[in-house]
């Protein structure tokens, strides 16, 4: 297993060196550049910026600048964040958007699963229609519905819960951007378990086990849930890096300093050093997280550990 | 293998989630502060390095923590700031300050005239690369140590004693107090600069000689600001905290004013603007701003180079009161001359036609279009180029509307994304029509009519009238007010008269305001020094 997640690192390295020079490449193929404004500056002034930011080196010479710097670590200061470096911005960032992935991934497996294959065990009866209505529902309302419609429920005419994030303490500011972070994934892992579970009840292995006498708590407890979860575990490894790596909408509506509104204002503003050092991040993240859910799959399915 | 129970996952996942949650929870701050203003900001400042700065949110930032020689009171009339009195030679080139003796910065130590000194050659030093260097252009050499050709320590600009500082300009620069108001012209204590390099912004490091002081800044989120006690008008200041939130979205800022979280919103979301006014009606601040939306064409390439006519007609057929009734409708003023009214000293010439009906605006239009060689037999195509966003699209198939509509002609609406925008303005190899703006940075008319001189790298037309420019020029030259301002108005005259550009509507500033807060003066430049705020003594911190 050790030398098989080893061998699979060392393979993740040419890919993460070309993300490197493709994002490089595109970033500053982009149209504009990251101090331009309706504002121009005199040539004289624009030079003087240019050079400060060796912007006027020939782009080899600035990929070797910055690829000499990302070896040691340093990922360069921010352009539009000039007080700050971009290994900051992202170490201040990322655990924020971390913990509200966190959660809400865990809500949304526990919540998901458990309605999943509670429908499954009900098929085709009114909790189950009632179960995959809901999940229906949550799936087609955008998060952009959502978290606004809780926020003015919650927040502005109950006053139950903060509005925002900055100013406000502990726990309450996080419970409605998890909530409308989690809803979307409940709802989706609560249809993928459905259907994965209808498969597997429907299997030889559950008949067998079903002519055996087991009851179907212990089926499903025993046999059906573990192969039942592949697919929802096949899905988690790409959602838990996009949730993890910050929810642009939900940041936004919360004000919440998280990785996913830096990423989207960085390419905007064409914060080249931001826009490159956040990509070579996510592309580290994924690359990982896609690791750990092979190595799962091989814990949970023996077929798969034995080819 | 263990066995996988369902139950306890559940049980363990749930115990998982509410330690999480509890882990988040930091321990509660002590809130015994008697007053902590809460203030929307729409962006996180780029930098608090005045030479570095160039967005006015990072402007309104540097306005609590810094103070340059001048400053606005509350209603936005020129006062003192860390200089006390100042004279003015006769020629109007030589300007001598005198600082007040009780200037201090924030750890106490006096603010000097050689603190003012250094910080005007960093401004214009190549090697800061800042922004607004080109502010301190009229001060003698200073264009020489922009281009790098002369030190920055040849600046016009003389600490005679710690107390005075003289400034001496090659041509008389009327509107130099003004500049010296705005945040560009602070100064930065020379040994934080020395000390702490690129860090020296930072909250623990950043000296101010202004109200308030940096405590924290957690980009993207929040800054907060205390009371500095060594600020020379401290026994004036009435609040002692002020935390700026950052919050892109309008409508967030909306929701936590609504909410009780903040004070004063940076702005106000266009979107059902009426019901906003209905809710809000005593909270709701609509000012006159200095700022102008406009069309501009683009003077060197047909169909436009050379034809003031067919800029004229497309100018006259924009019904500038549908745009602003119907569109923007956040009590935008519509624009018939280039410099917005409300700019000191200054009346701004109008469009001949801005006395006329839309009706005869539009029969004119029609006379001018023919005239320009265009009409059913040969339909005028075009392009206008907009940056996407909500507002500026509706604007966009409007004035689409009025110029098929009015004129006969066939407008098509390319969006692009601010940036590429900007990069095809600047290249105006394939930009026709395109959306752009311009806000004023002082309060005299030259700030929108410079931009406009030939050759001026914000002149996105293209534009260039030599009457104009000699009229600009003519203007700077002059020492008496009255004709430096008779020359102004009359470049602006010659400009309308050319129609490189039109003037679709004068913004205004928009912003929501607690009844708890006293003290807030609604004024042209949009400025809102927290120290001239304070809480009424009911008021519950938010």
């Amino acid at each position: 297993m050790l030398k098989y997640a080893l061998l699979r690192l060392l393979g993740a390295i040419p890919t993460l060196l070309l993300v490197i020079v493709l994002a490089f490449l595109m970033v500053h193929a982009a149209p504009g550049g990251p101090f331009d404004d309706e504002r121009v500056l005199s040539a004289e002034i624009e030079a003087n910026i240019a050079a400060a930011y060796h912007l006027d080196e020939p782009l080899h010479r600035q990929f070797y600048r910055y690829f000499a710097g990302l070896l040691q670590g340093d990922l360069g200061p921010s352009y539009r964040y000039r007080d700050h470096t971009v290994s900051e911005l992202i170490g201040t960032a990322f655990p924020i958007s971390l913990k509200l992935g966190t959660m809400a991934m865990l809500l949304a497996v526990v919540f998901g699963v458990a309605a999943g294959s509670f429908a499954a065990l009900r098929r085709n009866t009114l909790p189950d229609r009632s179960v995959m209505a809901f999940a229906m529902t949550g799936i087609s309302i955008p998060v952009f519905v959502i978290a606004p419609v809780l926020v003015l429920l919650l927040a502005v005419k109950l006053q139950w819960l903060p509005a925002g994030w900055s100013g406000n303490e502990g726990a309450a500011r996080f419970l409605l951007p998890v909530i409308a972070l989690a809803l979307p994934q409940v709802a989706y892992i609560a249809r993928l378990t459905r259907a994965s579970m209808i498969d597997v009840l429907a299997s030889d292995f559950v008949r067998t086990a079903r002519a055996q006498g087991l009851g179907t708590t212990a089926i499903v407890r025993y046999h059906a849930l573990k192969p039942a979860m592949l697919p929802v575990l096949s899905y988690m490894g790409p959602a838990i890096a996009a949730i993890l790596t910050g929810s642009v909408v939900v940041e936004e509506i919360f004000g919440i300093p998280g990785l996913g509104q830096f990423f989207v204002r960085a390419a905007l503003n064409r914060d080249y050093t931001l826009v490159l050092g956040i990509v070579i991040f996510y592309a580290t993240l994924v690359i990982l997280l896609n690791l750990v859910v092979d190595i799962l799959y091989g814990a949970i399915d023996p077929r798969i550990r034995q080819r | 293998m263990k066995t996988f129970r369902l139950a306890g996952a559940l049980a363990a996942s749930i115990v998982l989630l509410g330690a999480l949650l509890f882990a988040c929870s930091d321990p509660a701050r002590d809130e015994a502060v008697e007053s902590v203003l809460q203030r929307g900001l729409t962006s996180d400042p780029e930098s608090l390095d005045p030479h570095e700065m160039r967005s006015v949110q990072a402007a309104n930032l540097l306005r609590d923590i810094g103070e340059g020689l001048l400053s606005y009171s509350a209603t936005g009339e020129l006062v003192a700031g860390a200089a006390a009195e100042w004279t003015i030679s006769e020629d109007g080139l030589t300007y001598t300050f005198h600082l007040r003796e009780d200037a201090r910065w924030s750890n106490g130590q006096p603010v000097t005239a050689g603190h003012f000194a250094f910080s005007l050659r960093r401004l214009v030093d190549p090697a800061t690369a800042a922004f607004y260097a080109q502010m301190l252009g009229d001060i003698v050499n200073a264009q020489d140590i922009i281009a790098g050709d002369s030190p920055p320590a040849d600046l016009g600009v003389e600490a005679v004693d710690d107390r005075t500082l003289v400034i001496t300009l090659v041509r008389p620069t009327p509107y130099l107090l003004s500049l010296l108001t705005y945040p560009s012209t602070f100064p930065v204590h020379p040994d934080a600069v020395a000390e702490h390099g690129d860090a020296f912004t930072r909250a623990g490091n950043l000296l101010s000689n202004g109200a308030y002081k940096l405590d924290a800044w957690e980009p993207g989120s929040v800054l907060e600001l205390s009371r500095n006690e060594h600020y020379w008008n401290n026994a004036a200041t009435a609040i002692d905290e002020v935390r700026y939130h950052v919050l892109t979205q309008e409508m967030t800022q909306l929701n936590r004013f609504r909410a009780g979280e903040l004070h004063i919103t940076g702005s106000v979301p266009p979107d059902n603007f009426a019901q906003i006014r209905e809710e809000h009606p005593e909270e709701l601040h609509i000012a006159p701003y200095l700022g102008v939306y406009y069309y501009g064409f683009n003077l060197t390439k047909p169909p436009f180079k050379g034809n003031p006519e067919l800029r004229e007609a497309l100018s006259m057929a924009v019904d500038r009161d549908v745009l602003v009734n119907r569109i923007t409708g956040r009590g935008e003023e519509p624009a018939y001359s280039w410099v917005p009214p409300g700019v000191d000293n200054y009346e701004p010439r109008r469009f001949i036609y801005a006395e006329q009906s839309q009706d005869e605006r539009n029969a004119h239009a029609r006379l001018l279009l023919r005239e320009a060689g265009y009409g059913p037999e040969k339909p005028l195509q075009i392009e206008l180029r907009y940056n996407t966003s909500d507002t500026e699209k509706k604007i966009a198939l409007a004035v689409q509307s009025m110029w098929r509509d009015v004129l006969g002609v066939e407008t098509t609406l390319v969006n692009e994304e601010f940036q590429v925008l900007l990069a095809n303005m600047r290249d105006r190899e394939v930009t026709q029509v395109f959306r752009s703006s311009w806000i004023g940075d002082y309060n005299d008319a030259h700030t929108f009519l410079s931009i406009m001189e030939g050759g001026n790298p914000s002149n996105m037309p293209g534009y260039k009238n030599d009457q104009y420019d000699a009229l600009m020029q003519q203007a700077a030259e002059q020492v008496d007010p009255k004709s430096r301002r008779y020359h102004l108005e009359e470049a602006e005259r010659v400009l309308l008269a050319d129609h490189p550009v039109i003037p679709l509507y004068f913004y205004v500033s928009k912003h929501l305001v607690s009844p708890d807060i006293i003290g807030w003066g609604d004024n042209v430049l949009d400025y809102h020094y927290s120290q001239h705020l304070s809480l009424a003594p009911t008021a519950a911190t938010p």
